[in-house]
């Protein structure tokens, strides 16, 4: 079972305590975008086989949004970190880089 | 091809069964193909079948990273139905399911399609209308499907709870006409069909890398060498993102486990496939007795092939109420698959935006029920260059023109 660290209440929560809320750090495209870019807001999706950064919310816990850092392909879990961040903070990044040295960012 | 009857078996019986052949040929990959499929999957399988036997393409390579079929199309729980509500998924799916009727004739090989019926349960309020307006859509469609009272229900399903205290059964959405067929043998049938026609099926060559130039692809980066190709077909399902991300472009594509569970093995109890979409549970009894159930999908993005325990607890959990006989049953075997939802859980097929790259996914938790449709569909569009009028409207454009075939709420299926 799936098992994330809430940042801000720091409980040890299980995946039935969770709930999913997709892929993280969408550009959100307002009034006066194309359609490609409402598209590209909407439903284009990275789906990585591999590291990905998501949204989470700790729904029957503290009930907030967080984000977390994981792995598709093995389910391993890099860290969680605050929904008030456009992109994942340092010490993350440094997690992911440790255990996947030939990881990049895409762009 | 040797054909397979009673006589071939009867001479075989005689002989010790020495003169069978392979159902299909390994061949090694030729330097060039005019058309290459990524995936011999059921719908990669179909697609080369049909661009065979449809239009004369026999030029052609089925590049499989494993081995045929045993990606989602060994995995489903082999439900086969049209009763959506949107006429453009309705046309494709009915197209699929009007094919695999006759489908062990025309492949030779026996798919053990039996239209056993489906009934679709109908829970709250909200459903029965729902389903209400499903049937009459059906009917305009020309898809045989009909409403039935709950008592009909229990009829036709009689190990069924119709006054359940949370969720009884209001009503039923009966397709007579649907049913399951041996998933395996769909993948088989189409690939001793395709083979026999010309079409190289190469297993265990995993695609690494897509090669593009400036007028398109030219050709795929493969485990066992790079080869050339004029078109080339990406029908993978829940990597779908993965080769996407090869050719350079996204797609509005997610990739999520599922997962399904037989029990062990009783004596027949239920002659149809039973839907109950608002608990997340459907079940049928396979030919061995085993009762197979299939559940709903997990919420986040996942390339691992198994699934959560809960989701296979919360499915079952909810099945007892309705059917309470299924509660001394022991669980036999459960699997995940990797499955590939859209934002508006209709399937994609079309041209992608590299010129000569073709894309059919995005089938989500339904693609089984749709192999022969879609290959069809893919096979016409391939050969053509353009989609025809069963493929056109699920092109990638849709997602940018904001053109959604809704069948995430409409069809009322638990996707």
């Amino acid at each position: 079972m799936l098992i994330l660290r809430c940042p801000y209440c720091g409980v040890d929560a299980e995946e039935t305590d969770l709930a999913p809320g997709g892929e993280a750090h969408l550009t959100r495209h307002g009034p006066g975008s194309d359609d490609a870019e409402f598209r590209d807001y909407l439903f284009q999706r990275r789906n990585p086989r591999g590291v990905h950064f998501e949204r989470w919310r700790h729904a029957f816990g503290c009930g907030k949004w967080f984000h977390a850092a994981r792995c598709t392909q093995t389910l391993e879990v890099f860290g969680t970190y605050s929904a008030q961040c456009s992109e994942p903070p340092e010490e993350i990044m440094t997690a992911i880089r440790t255990r996947r040295p030939d990881w990049e960012m895409p762009a | 091809m040797k054909k397979y009857s009673v006589f071939s078996l009867a001479r075989e019986a005689l002989r010790y069964h020495s003169g069978w052949e392979r159902a299909w040929a390994s061949p090694d990959p030729k330097a060039e193909y005019d058309t290459i499929i990524v995936g011999a999957g059921g719908h990669g399988l179909a697609t080369a079948y049909y661009l065979a036997k449809e239009h004369g393409i026999t030029n052609v390579a089925v590049l499989e990273k494993g081995w045929l079929g045993g990606g989602n199309t060994g995995r489903n729980t082999t439900i086969i139905r049209s009763n959506y509500l949107q006429p453009e998924s309705a046309a494709i799916y009915e197209k699929a399911r009007g094919l695999y009727e006759g489908l062990s004739q025309e492949l030779n090989f026996n798919i053990m399609f039996s239209p056993r019926g489906v009934m679709m349960l109908c829970q709250t309020q909200h459903e029965l209308r729902a389903m209400q307006r499903t049937a009459h859509a059906n009917r305009l469609a020309g898809i045989e499907t009909e409403m039935v009272s709950p008592e009909r229900v229990k009829e036709i399903v009689p190990i069924i709870e119709i006054d359940g205290p949370r969720f009884p059964v209001l009503g039923g959405l009966w397709q007579p006409r649907g049913g399951t067929a041996r998933h395996d043998a769909v993948a088989w049938g189409y690939a001793r069909g395709a083979s026999a026609r010309g079409v190289d099926i190469i297993q265990q060559c995993a695609v690494t890398g897509i090669d593009r130039d400036a007028s398109g692809v030219t050709g795929v980066q493969t485990t066992r060498g790079p080869i050339r190709c004029k078109k080339l077909c990406i029908v993978v399902a829940g990597s779908s993102g993965v080769l996407a991300d090869m050719a350079g472009f996204r797609l509005p594509v997610e990739s999520v486990a599922l997962q399904a569970l037989v029990s062990e093995p009783v004596k027949p109890c239920m002659d149809c496939v039973v839907m109950a979409n608002t608990v997340h549970g459907y079940m049928s009894q396979s030919d061995k007795g085993e009762m197979v159930i299939g559940g709903g999908a997990d919420g986040f993005n996942n390339y691992t092939q198994r699934g959560s325990f809960q989701h296979l607890e919360e499915t079952v959990r909810a099945l007892i109420e309705t059917f309470p006989m299924i509660s001394r049953l022991k669980m036999l075997r459960h699997w995940g698959g990797i499955v590939d939802m859209t934002g508006d859980r209709s399937p994609i097929i079309g041209q992608t935006p590299v010129p000569g790259i073709f894309i059919n996914c995005g089938w989500g938790t339904g693609g089984f029920k749709a192999i022969p449709g879609s290959g069809w569909a893919t096979a016409e569009m391939l050969a053509k260059g353009t989609p025809g009028t069963l493929a056109a409207p699920f092109s990638l454009d849709r997602f940018t023109e904001g053109r959604m075939i809704d069948e995430s709420v409409a069809a009322a299926v638990a996707h």
